[in-house]
């Protein structure tokens, strides 16, 4: 449906993106027992730490090859071996996630090599996974980042099966998931007797809990040996078109199906994965589920008062802009403006007249422009907002300014009743209030008016 | 060039620490060695764009790939009282073409969409790790666009890899001194200018010192760079004195100030109520000896007497509730020791402190205050601060955000002392506000609760078997 359009410009103003190696970062996040780490320079982490930090309110485990002027001529295989050794032997964790940036593929490191050779050099490191990832910062956005942090942990970690485990079935999800999402489709996928295996499943490490001790690495997350068993599952749902890579990659490896789901928000979208579980689990729907969806009917049929016609402008990553703007479009709205960060399969079905691959300012321009009422993008969109005096709906990656980003929930029959909800909620407290003037005749008949009163 | 500049920042005569150095040291530089996988901290882009873009009216360009400039904007709280288009995130997002073909060309026309669209007084441009490989020179760039455009636009090279934060304060000080500062005059000097370096208005924090400065005809003349505008940084060489606040962080600005302008500076802190009352005196003090009539020290005095009473009176009621209280202490720099005697005067006991980043006169004070009572640490690893936080061996931990969670997991009270902070603690106000947030944190209702054991972990009496 959509245009994708790629302007060319010289400079970004208010970047909507952030970096592949942030994104892969966070998908390792996702990983029980794991140190992330960057190869490159301290500041790489330290930007994408405080982000993290700031989004979550949790202490984040993020490393950094400490790349220096030396290395970056000679090369960063020492920095590579010394980083792996010290988080080793300080953290005793189960998997390392290096990721790449711009200054390590600048320069063109030999990653797969250097680990091999790491890996000769100390034995001591046999017990642990180190899992690598190409994710230059000069190429596509988080999104793809994580995309291929999974598919990496699916290549180099998952292993072959002969057989399924009856009722086991794969989970990928993709990075536009909270923790909070995650727990509605588990919850979805137990209901029918399925047991998942999310990955990577930042509801076990990231969704705010209080641990009873201190930990260095991630805590909790997807095991190393759930990761295994994943070519024992009888079936792959892979959530977000990010997500493709991976669950093809599971496929090459150990013979799962597998199925991509472009959503799970919005009636339809939702009522497609039941679907599928039904069909996996060989069961029908159990009754809370069936409420559930009968309460999202409900919810569409009270809210949509509100959405009808009314104009938004919406700014994400592409598989959530496609999550959200195909939601609005169904609930009766105009998505008037859609910007994204990188270029994808998905855009092109983004119900809008055109998708731009651009930054905070294409959305203020777009609706300014459009006469958007509402906007919906991550907390750097506030400035906008204020700007344009329109109410902001906080979605994604980053939300630093609100309690509770991992617990916003928009999947699943009750994720999206909240979100009608919620966003229903901000268009009626903004809705327009009727004033004296709001239908005065056009001018010339008002002067004759005014005219004939005298 | 860049070699050349970091040496010569190293090379930094009036640093204390480097004083005490032999030649051979000396050359060897300060940073200390990053450890791969155990670094913590920015890079020298992050501490220069730290440093300079609080200059509330100009564009900062961030030239590099989007994790330098998409991954960190919008991070901290440096406030302006005018402009707000430094707010702005600029960044040349370099793609993979521009890593193949060079980006120059696209930082070029970058500039000069960004002057056309903002019209600022002048455009900083930020070199990053990238094209410092691929060798674009943005010096010549900016000389070409200051050239063709009629702006000055200020290179700051100080690439990710070169070091530190603090080194990257540093190297954008050095882009001040070469490319702004005496560039252009003051509408009228008068015996009252001063220069505060190294704050950057965190929260406010000049706010609550200005009024002091104020009401003692003081002006702040040059602003580096806290709540200042292009203008305010240009005409810092006519400033009678220089105070220097962040302890090392700009001292090669006040020491180039005072050799080429002859702006002589000290050392000063606005934490703590000692410290507050030094600064002002010792600008008083400064100033008099610059020209300024005598009677300036009579009201110095004057003011702090009653700023003073003013303070203790306001903080008198939490005394009573806050003596003996101990509190773990992990900053850094001048915050080592002047939040140590803030919190002393007051009762609170300071059980440990750490003095990253601080330089040995720093830890001497430290030292000094806390006597047997407390502990100096370089640096605690996390499981050892969660140790003894779990452990209670302090009643509040005063830090960074980095080190927050540790705090409130471990179930314990925190405050944030460090840049990212939303609160204001400066001057008399400021130690005002510490205290009632301190004060605030500890007796928040909620501590009680989440220590309780949960219902399953409970010791009960055992379950009455129904009749």
């Amino acid at each position: 449906m959509a245009e994708v359009i790629h302007p060319r410009k010289s400079l970004s103003i208010n970047p909507l993106k952030m970096s592949q190696p942030l994104g892969g970062a966070m998908a390792f996040m996702g990983i029980e027992g794991c140190m992330p780490l960057l190869h490159g320079s301290q500041g790489c982490t330290a930007f994408g730490l405080v982000l993290l930090v700031r989004h979550f309110r949790e202490a984040i485990p993020f490393q950094t090859t400490a790349m220096n002027e030396i290395t970056t001529i000679l090369g960063g295989v020492e920095n590579l071996e010394q980083a792996c050794l010290n988080i080793y032997n300080r953290t005793k964790c189960k998997v390392i996630g290096v990721c790449t940036t711009g200054l390590t593929e600048t320069r063109g490191e030999d990653l797969k090599g250097d680990l091999k050779l790491i890996r000769q050099r100390h034995p001591e490191l046999a017990g642990v996974e180190i899992v690598y990832v190409t994710t230059p910062d000069f190429a596509a956005a988080l999104e793809q980042g994580w995309g291929k942090a999974v598919t990496a942990m699916v290549e180099q970690i998952v292993q072959p099966a002969l057989g399924a485990t009856e009722g086991q079935i794969n989970i990928l999800a993709g990075s536009h998931l909270t923790p909070g999402d995650i727990e509605e489709v588990r919850d979805l996928v137990e209901a029918f007797g399925l047991t998942p295996i999310v990955l990577p499943d930042l509801a076990g490490s990231l969704d705010g809990h209080v641990p009873d001790q201190y930990m260095g690495t991630t805590y909790g997350g997807t095991t190393v040996e759930d990761i295994r068993a994943m070519g024992r599952s009888e079936y792959t749902i892979a959530i977000g078109q990010q997500m493709r890579y991976a669950a093809a990659a599971l496929e090459a490896k150990a013979g799962v199906p597998f199925e991509v789901l472009d959503r799970l928000t919005g009636l339809n979208a939702v009522d497609q994965f039941v679907q599928i579980l039904q069909k996996v689990s060989g069961r029908s729907a159990p009754a809370k589920i069936r409420r559930q969806r009968s309460q999202l009917l409900d919810a569409m049929l009270d809210g949509h008062f509100y959405f009808g016609n009314t104009q938004v402008a919406v700014a994400a990553e592409p598989d959530l802009l496609f999550a959200l703007t195909s939601w609005l479009a169904e609930m009766g709205a105009k998505v008037v403006t859609a910007i994204t960060s990188m270029d994808s399969p998905i855009l092109s079905q983004v119900p809008a007249d055109q998708v731009i691959v651009g930054d905070m300012d294409d959305l203020e321009r777009g609706a300014a422009e459009k006469g958007a009422r509402l906007l919906m993008t991550h907390s750097h969109g506030r400035m906008s907002a204020e700007k344009l005096d329109v109410p902001l709906f906080r979605v994604g990656f980053p939300m630093f300014d609100r309690l509770g980003a991992a617990h916003r929930r928009t999947v699943g029959y009750r994720g999206t009743r909240d979100l009608i909800f919620e966003v229903g909620n901000m268009l009626i407290e903004h809705s327009h209030e009727a004033a004296p003037d709001d239908w005065s005749l056009p001018e010339g008949e008002e002067a004759n008016a005014t005219a004939t009163a005298h | 060039m860049l070699k050349r500049k970091v040496e010569d920042v190293f090379n930094e005569p009036g640093c204390a620490t480097n004083q005490g150095k032999t030649d051979k040291q000396r050359k060897s530089g300060c940073a200390k060695p990053l450890t791969p996988g155990a670094a913590a901290g920015g890079c020298a882009f992050d501490g220069a764009k730290i440093a300079l873009q609080p200059i509330a009216d100009c564009i900062h360009i961030v030239h590099g790939p989007i994790a330098c400039e998409g991954n960190g904007w919008d991070n901290r709280h440096a406030k302006s009282s005018n402009s707000q288009v430094f707010r702005t995130g600029v960044t040349t997002d370099m793609s993979d073409l521009d890593v193949i073909y060079g980006g120059e060309k696209k930082l070029y026309k970058a500039i000069k969409e960004a002057i056309s669209r903002f019209d600022p007084p002048a455009v900083f441009v930020y070199q990053t790790c990238v094209p410092a490989m691929i060798g674009d020179d943005i010096v010549k760039v900016c000389e070409a666009a200051a050239e063709r455009l009629g702006k000055p636009v200020i290179p700051v090279n100080a690439p990710g890899f070169v070091g530190s934060k603090n080194l990257g304060n540093k190297l954008g000080g050095e882009a001040l001194l070469e490319y702004v500062i005496g560039t252009e005059e003051p509408a009228e000097t008068t015996p009252y200018d001063i220069n505060i370096l190294g704050d950057y208005n965190i929260a406010g924090e000049l706010w609550q010192v200005e009024p002091l400065l104020k009401k003692l005809g003081i002006r702040v003349l040059g602003r580096i760079t806290g709540d200042a505008r292009y203008h305010d940084v240009t005409v810092a060489h006519r400033a009678k004195l220089s105070m220097m606040v962040c302890s090392q962080a700009l001292i090669n600005v006040a020491r180039k100030l005072q050799e080429r302008y002859g702006v002589p500076y000290f050392e000063g802190s606005f934490y703590g109520v000692s410290d507050t009352s030094m600064a002002l005196r010792t600008i008083a003090r400064m100033l008099v000896e610059q020209g300024a009539d005598p009677e300036l020290i009579d009201r110095t005095e004057a003011l702090v007497i009653s700023e003073e009473a003013r303070c203790y009176a306001r903080l008198a009621p939490y005394k009573a509730r806050l003596e003996g209280k101990r509190v773990l202490l992990y900053t850094g720099g001048h915050k080592s020791w002047s939040v140590i005697s803030a919190l002393q005067d007051i009762g609170v006991k300071v059980i440990g402190s750490s003095v990253r980043k601080s330089t040995d006169n720093d830890k001497d004070r430290a030292k000094e205050l806390m006597g047997d009572d407390g502990m100096l640490y370089d640096a605690i690893p996390p499981r050892e601060m969660y140790r003894m936080l779990k452990d209670r061996e302090a009643d509040m931990m005063l830090s960074g955000g980095r080190t927050q969670f540790i705090a409130l997991k471990a179930k314990m009270p925190w405050l944030d002392m460090n840049q990212e902070r939303h609160h204001a603690y400066a001057g008399y106000e400021g130690m005002v506000s510490l205290i009632s947030e301190i004060d605030k944190a500890l007796f928040n209702p909620i501590w009680e609760q989440v220590r309780t054991p949960a219902p399953w972990d409970a010791i009960c009496a055992p379950a009455k078997t129904e009749a």
